[in-house]
């Protein structure tokens, strides 16, 4: 944990303001992607130490808060079954699909178990022959690795009783529908940095190319993201756009090989629906023929249809970086994290849910 | 070029049903509390134990159940924790626990070694915290109608001192006291239930405080409000008594002592160490200028905040790098993060 104070070390982090402002001589927007991001600004309350020229635009990349309704609701429907046991990482069990959540599923009978890794859930198909163990794999490039090795792992032992409920989406097309919208208002990025350190960077250069942007592959503490807005603000200063590597002790421009070999052999690029947002070409992972036996959605007739979402939220401008959370009409009125409108009020990792928690109002 | 739509799902507005976070020490449970107990049976509930005016003398009046799982972790099993929970609530009122009650219901096919373990555990506990527990009750069901067992205490305790120690009691420029480190009981439990290994395992903190609290009132320490920092953690404790009395608190997140291992096990597993339960940890609302004294008596524990001139309910947090966020009860328990 010394390793981690550095990276939280209160001088350096007012060093790195201070620099910032300095070299800051007009207003600049810059969009952290990842929610847990979004969650450390917030948390330590970055965005009150930076000038106030830099605003921060809070991004897509929290997995529960893009995950579409209709893969809540199959992740319902599969859960409903008795003959399933219903896995996930904790933060889905909470998000409502269309009349319920998994919470509720459970508290109602259904075998719905947190589990904190995939190769749980496959453990889970070992033990329990008898049952149909599914889990649910959401997530961005950081989660695609683990959820290979299950499927892998399940092939080679042979289990014909593990499943898996794939909504995984991906990064760089994220951005570049942000990018390519009218509306958008993004002049910087911090990109993920668990994320490029499964896939590397290389994917960012040609967008930092056609769109004119830095894009800087960020860390998660304190001092990390300081130093990702440093960057980013220094290029932008200079006119310049390129991917720049603030998380150099983690991340390598190629990734990390095997992780990305593993992913390509299960899983293929799809199309995706985004919640908040809708469906973004190539911005998703599908298994791949061979392993389409681990396809929950094919195993199991599921009668979850296309569902339509309440227009009454704002959560996709909110993930696109056009409007900031307390900027709805709803916000902390009518939207809470107990009864939420939009799946950015429900994760934690959610831009709302972190507005509400830290930042209600200006204390 | 994406077709953005702007969309949104339901709300879910009230569940017709008992949720775990409805025992998760957060917005939930508060609710259930006030709609439903409250509401039912009157009478104020912001308190750990009751206080009961008898002939020229006070009562202090509490219970509490045990659920935890699994029934021995490192530092404490359930009896321990059963009776430490109890005495610990009586404390928080300013009480010397006098008696204890004890009701088992008990799993078909329990293992009868594994209750004497239980019991012996908690006949050493009552012995090391000078309370009797002096009458109980016994019920047994059916195999798969309980998780081994489960243990309810009840305990009276009795008052040397004027005091009234609840959250009406507290005055702006208090100071908030912490008597340890915090996070440690609720971190043992899960490593224990996670089967994260550390170089030496995370033990629970659970421990009675009654004699720390005891020693501050003898030595004429004007405590204005006490409580036990257990489900929901230090944030959701304070939480609720700035909500009970309306004011607001502005603690220092770099006075809060965590050691290191906990922080660690908090990080792997996306957890925030303010919301973590422990079982021998308080928090003590006393004058400014009594601080000195009670640092003495009490060399563990630390000033994290104060209460300022604000009438309103607001925990405020200032973090290490300067900028300060507003704390907020959890709906319900916390739930690990994907990433």
């Amino acid at each position: 944990m010394k390793y981690l104070d550095e990276f939280r070390d209160p001088a350096r982090a007012r060093t790195l303001a201070d620099e910032i402002r300095r070299i800051t001589t007009r207003p600049w927007m810059i969009m952290e992607i990842c929610g847990g991001q979004t969650h450390a600004i917030l948390r330590y309350g970055i965005d009150q130490i930076l000038p106030p020229d830099i605003t921060l635009l809070h991004g897509p990349g929290c997995p529960v808060c893009v995950t579409p309704l209709e893969q809540i609701d199959k992740a319902i429907e599969l859960a409903q079954r008795p003959e399933i046991i219903f896995t996930s990482f904790g933060d889905m069990l909470r998000v409502p699909g269309s009349s319920t959540d998994l919470l509720s599923v459970k508290a109602r009978g259904g075998d719905v178990r947190i589990v904190y890794s995939p190769l749980e859930a496959v453990d889970l198909a070992r033990r329990h022959p008898e049952r149909q163990v599914v889990f649910f794999a959401v997530g961005f490039e950081t989660t695609a690795p683990a959820n290979a090795m299950a499927a892998a792992a399940a092939r080679q032992a042979g289990l014909d009783n593990f499943s898996l409920l794939v909504s995984h989406v991906l990064v760089p097309p994220a951005i570049e529908a942000i990018l390519s919208s009218p509306e958008c208002r993004v002049q910087g990025f911090l990109a993920a940095g668990h994320v490029c350190a499964v896939e590397g960077y290389e994917d960012y250069e040609p967008l930092c190319a056609k769109y004119r942007v830095p894009i800087v592959v960020t860390g998660f503490e304190p001092i990390d993201i300081l130093q990702g807005i440093l960057h980013c603000v220094l290029q932008l200063e200079a006119g310049r756009a390129e991917v720049e590597n603030q998380y150099a002790r983690i991340v390598r421009r190629e990734g990390n090989p095997r992780a990305r070999a593993l992913v390509r052999e299960v899983f293929e690029i799809a199309p995706r629906k985004w919640r908040g947002i809708g469906e973004i070409p190539h911005s998703g992972l599908r298994l791949r023929g061979e392993w389409r036996e681990f396809d929950a959605e094919l195993r199991f007739p599921l009668s979850t249809q296309h569902v339509d979402e309440s227009p009454d939220c704002i959560s996709g401008l909110v993930l696109q970086g056009v409007k900031k959370p307390d900027e709805c009409h709803a916000f902390a009125i009518r939207c809470n994290p107990d009864s939420p409108l939009g799946a950015t009020m429900v994760s934690s990792e959610g831009a709302c849910a972190a507005y509400y928690r830290y930042k209600r109002r200006h204390a | 070029m994406p077709d953005f739509q702007l969309s949104c799902p339901l709300p879910i507005t009230a569940y017709p049903h008992v949720l775990m976070a409805h025992g998760g020490g957060g917005r939930l449970m508060r609710d259930l509390i006030q709609q439903m107990f409250a509401t039912a049976f009157g009478g104020q509930h912001e308190t750990d134990s009751a206080v009961i005016p008898t002939q020229g003398s006070r009562l202090a009046f509490t219970t509490d159940s045990f659920v935890v799982r699994p029934i021995f972790f490192p530092g404490g099993d359930i009896g321990s924790l059963a009776v430490h929970g109890t005495v610990n609530d009586l404390a928080m009122s300013g009480a010397t626990p006098h008696s204890l009650s004890a009701a088992f219901i008990l799993e078909e096919g329990l293992d009868l070694d594994t209750l004497w373990r239980v019991v012996q555990s908690m006949a050493a506990a009552a012995r090391e915290c000078g309370v009797r527990i002096i009458t109980g009750d016994t019920k047994v069901v059916e195999r798969g109608k309980a998780d081994s067992l489960y243990v309810t205490t009840t305990g009276i305790g009795f008052f040397n001192h004027p005091l009234i120690i609840a959250p009406q009691s507290i005055q702006p420029g208090d100071a908030i006291l912490l008597s340890g480190d915090i996070a440690r009981h609720g971190m043992a439990i899960m490593s224990a239930r996670e089967g994260l290994a550390f170089d030496s395992p995370i033990t629970s903190d659970s421990a009675p405080v009654h004699r720390e609290v005891l020693s501050m009132l003898q030595d004429r320490i004007e405590l204005h409000c006490l409580r036990d920092l257990t489900r929901g953690g230090l944030a959701s404790a304070l939480i609720e008594i700035s909500t009970s009395a309306c004011l607001r608190f502005d603690l220092d997140e770099s006075a809060i002592p965590i050691r290191e291992d906990v922080r660690a096990a908090c990080e792997i597993l996306g957890l925030d160490p303010l919301y973590v339960a422990n079982e021998g940890r308080f928090a003590a609302f006393l004058p400014a200028d009594q601080t000195p004294l009670a640092l003495q008596l009490l060399p563990d524990a630390r000033i994290i905040g104060r209460v300022v001139e604000q009438r309103e309910p607001l925990v405020v947090l200032r973090s290490p790098i300067g900028g300060s966020r507003i704390l907020d009860l959890l709906s319900g328990e916390q739930l690990p993060r994907i990433c």
